[in-house]
């Protein structure tokens, strides 16, 4: 009865590897205020072409992929120059079959001013994990970068203290990253020990 | 003692060791204090503490009793609901996130269904009545927020009765919940594509009743606050913080319309058919805790006035669809609560269960494996009690969502403890903390 092997797995603990579609680049007219977005940036940021790598608009949204040397140069021209005066904070995302850009930070951005919303993306290679930290353009970006380093260990450089933030300071390991499987923890309580759930006899 | 021991006195006793807990070194601290020039103190406040909101740690470096730096130290709370969710369908999803902030699970559940439905592509076929349904249990679970805000702030400061009132006023709502989901906190009632169930029988008239009540009863925290004068030297001036900091700092909410910027999601960027309802966006302009403790006290009539409207719908769309019509999307079974307390649908078990197996296989799967989302990310976000709470998606095409993120204002918002504290005092800092509304639930996840 216990100890199925192979995919019958519905539990979530049989460790399913799948993987994630990364979409190309959109074709212009974006639609929406996104060509406007792009036309002000390109005027404002004569290095456009070299910063951006892609340009993608997928639902309704417009994301701004990076190139990571130029993302504090490209925050602030959005800041100052396109009113984007708020960041919405950063979040990772793991794709370790993406070969060369493992590790991705997402920053949602919002202007106040014009209404408008818009997302900018680095990648960045496993074993680089350093993105330059936008905190001296978004102050409110702080714990958030901090955060992404203690789940994903990307390492965000000219971060004011770039210290764990939710998990314990003498933690192994970046928790929500794809190779670091749910459980593997076991759990001591008054002299007993739980063995993580993944090494429990049903999820064998 | 003639030995000094650095820690509690001991002695063995039949049961075990029994330690006499006593001032601890605290004669001795003022001593050393006394001898040195220096009048600068660290003072760990918290994570076990009844001042500030749950298990937040407050890191204060006082001189006298003006506090020259303050950290706050948080992840006491830390759940891995985020990553938890990579592991479960998107169904079981609405679960998890119903908990993360717990004093408004149904903003936590309708940001994250409208991330999924977006994801799907099925925002336009979401039922105009689950829509109506959501921004009613929205509404009313922002009262219910708002009056723990307000009765925990107050007796934070040391304001008993208020919160006597606010948790009356928000047994009301949770009764109201009870009926409708079953449950009085973390519903999961928000399911991608509509809600878990329709309204049972006499919903509304009971709504509407108190709706009235709860109207009525605002009255008395309105008369014991506003314009206390106790209450305004405690709150006036205190934790102040501009639009300048506000937007440097991404504070959204009851912060930012402190400042005197309208800014609300609900009339910015409407979702869930927001732009249907006649409602003000209450602002301040003294940028501190009473200027945000007005504008919670304001926004609980805006959201009457909201929730009677979408009464008025209600009664207008009886009996239409609460789920969409996507059999691949919907769960079969549309539940409904026996007299046990137990959701079941007889008819739907005698159809899988007697007549049809290709319903089975259906609800089998369904149920087990869930549906799939088209590969993507998107950000949704939503006006919840304390400022923007945005989902952040992430899809493989798969069963179950491959990256969750939280933009808790929670977790973003109480960056501003030192901004709105330092070179304050220490008795202030509750106020601004308290004024900041965060919930340790949503700021660890």
């Amino acid at each position: 009865m216990f100890g199925a092997k192979g995919t019958g797995d519905t539990s979530g603990y049989g460790g399913l590897i799948r993987t994630a579609a990364s979409t190309g680049s959109s074709e212009r007219p974006y639609g929406s205020y996104f060509d406007e977005v792009a036309d002000d940036l390109e005027r404002a940021y004569p290095m456009f072409s070299e910063a951006i790598e892609r340009v993608v608009v997928d639902r309704g949204e417009l994301t701004l992929h990076v190139k990571r040397e130029k993302l504090v140069e490209v925050s602030k021209i959005l800041r100052d120059s396109l009113k984007f005066e708020m960041c919405m904070g950063v979040s990772g995302v793991h794709y370790p079959t993406d070969a060369g850009r493992e590790l991705h930070a997402v920053y949602p951005l919002l202007s106040l001013t014009n209404n408008r919303r818009i997302r900018l993306e680095v990648s960045v290679p496993d074993l680089d994990p350093h993105i330059p930290s936008v905190v001296e353009v978004w102050a409110g970006n702080n714990w958030h970068e901090r955060e992404v380093f203690d789940m994903f260990g990307i390492i965000f450089d000219g971060h004011p203290g770039l210290t764990r933030i939710l998990m314990p300071d003498d933690w192994q390991g970046h928790p929500q990253r794809k190779d670091y499987a749910l459980g593997g923890i076991p759990v001591e309580y008054k002299g007993a020990t739980t063995p993580p759930p993944n090494e429990r006899r049903s999820y064998k | 003692m003639s030995v000094f021991d650095p820690y509690a006195p001991s002695r063995d006793t039949t049961e075990g060791t029994v330690y006499s807990v006593t001032g601890g070194d605290w004669d001795s601290l003022v001593q050393e204090i006394g001898s040195t020039k220096e009048e600068r103190v660290v003072v760990n406040m918290g994570p076990q503490h009844p001042s500030p909101h749950g298990v937040l740690r407050l890191v204060l470096e006082l001189e006298g009793e003006t506090v020259t730096e303050a950290r706050a130290g948080i992840g006491y709370l830390h759940t891995g609901i985020e990553k938890n969710m990579e592991y479960r369908s998107w169904t079981q999803g609405t679960t998890f996130v119903t908990r993360m902030d717990y004093l408004s699970p149904l903003f936590n559940e309708t940001a994250y269904c409208l991330a999924v439905e977006k994801l799907l592509g099925i925002t336009q076929d979401v039922p105009e009545r689950a829509s109506v349904i959501r921004v009613m249990m929205m509404e009313l679970n922002r009262i219910s927020s708002h009056m723990v805000a307000l009765g925990t702030g107050a007796l934070e400061l040391g304001a008993i009765s208020p919160m006597f009132f606010a948790f009356r006023e928000r047994e009301i709502v949770l009764d109201i919940f009870e009926m409708i989901s079953g449950l009085r906190m973390n519903m999961a009632y928000v399911r991608p594509g509509g809600v878990q169930q329709d309204l049972p029988e006499g919903a509304i008239p009971k709504i509407r009743e108190a709706v009235k009540l709860m109207r009525k009863n605002f009255k008395d925290n309105t008369t014991l606050l506003v314009g206390n004068s106790i209450w305004m030297k405690r709150t006036q001036g205190i934790g102040y913080l501009d639009l300048a900091g506000c937007t440097t700092l991404g504070i959204t909410g009851p912060v930012l319309r402190s400042t005197g910027l309208p800014w609300d999601l609900r009339k910015m960027q409407p979702y869930c058919g927001y732009e249907d309802y006649n409602f003000d966006v209450i602002t301040a302009d003294t940028c501190d805790v009473y200027g945000r403790f007005l504008i919670r006290m304001n926004e609980l009539e805006q959201s009457l006035r909201i929730i009677e409207q979408a009464l008025d719908k209600l009664e207008k769309l009886e009996g239409a669809p609460v789920m969409v019509a996507d059999k691949k999307i919907a769960w079969p079974a549309q539940l409904a609560m026996g007299g046990d307390g137990l959701g079941n649908s007889l008819n739907h078990i005698r159809e899988i269960m007697g007549t049809s197996m290709e319903s089975l296989i259906h609800h089998f799967k369904l149920v087990t494996e869930g549906f799939h989302v088209p590969a993507g990310q998107v950000y949704a976000a939503i006006e919840s009690p304390r400022g923007e709470l945005g989902a952040q998606v992430v899809s493989d095409g798969g069963t179950k969502p491959y990256r969750m993120h939280f933009r808790e204002p929670s977790f973003n918002n109480l960056q501003a403890t030192p901004a709105m504290s330092e070179g304050g005092m220490v008795a202030d800092i509750i106020g601004a903390v308290a004024s900041i509304d965060p919930v340790m639930g949503g700021v660890d996840r």
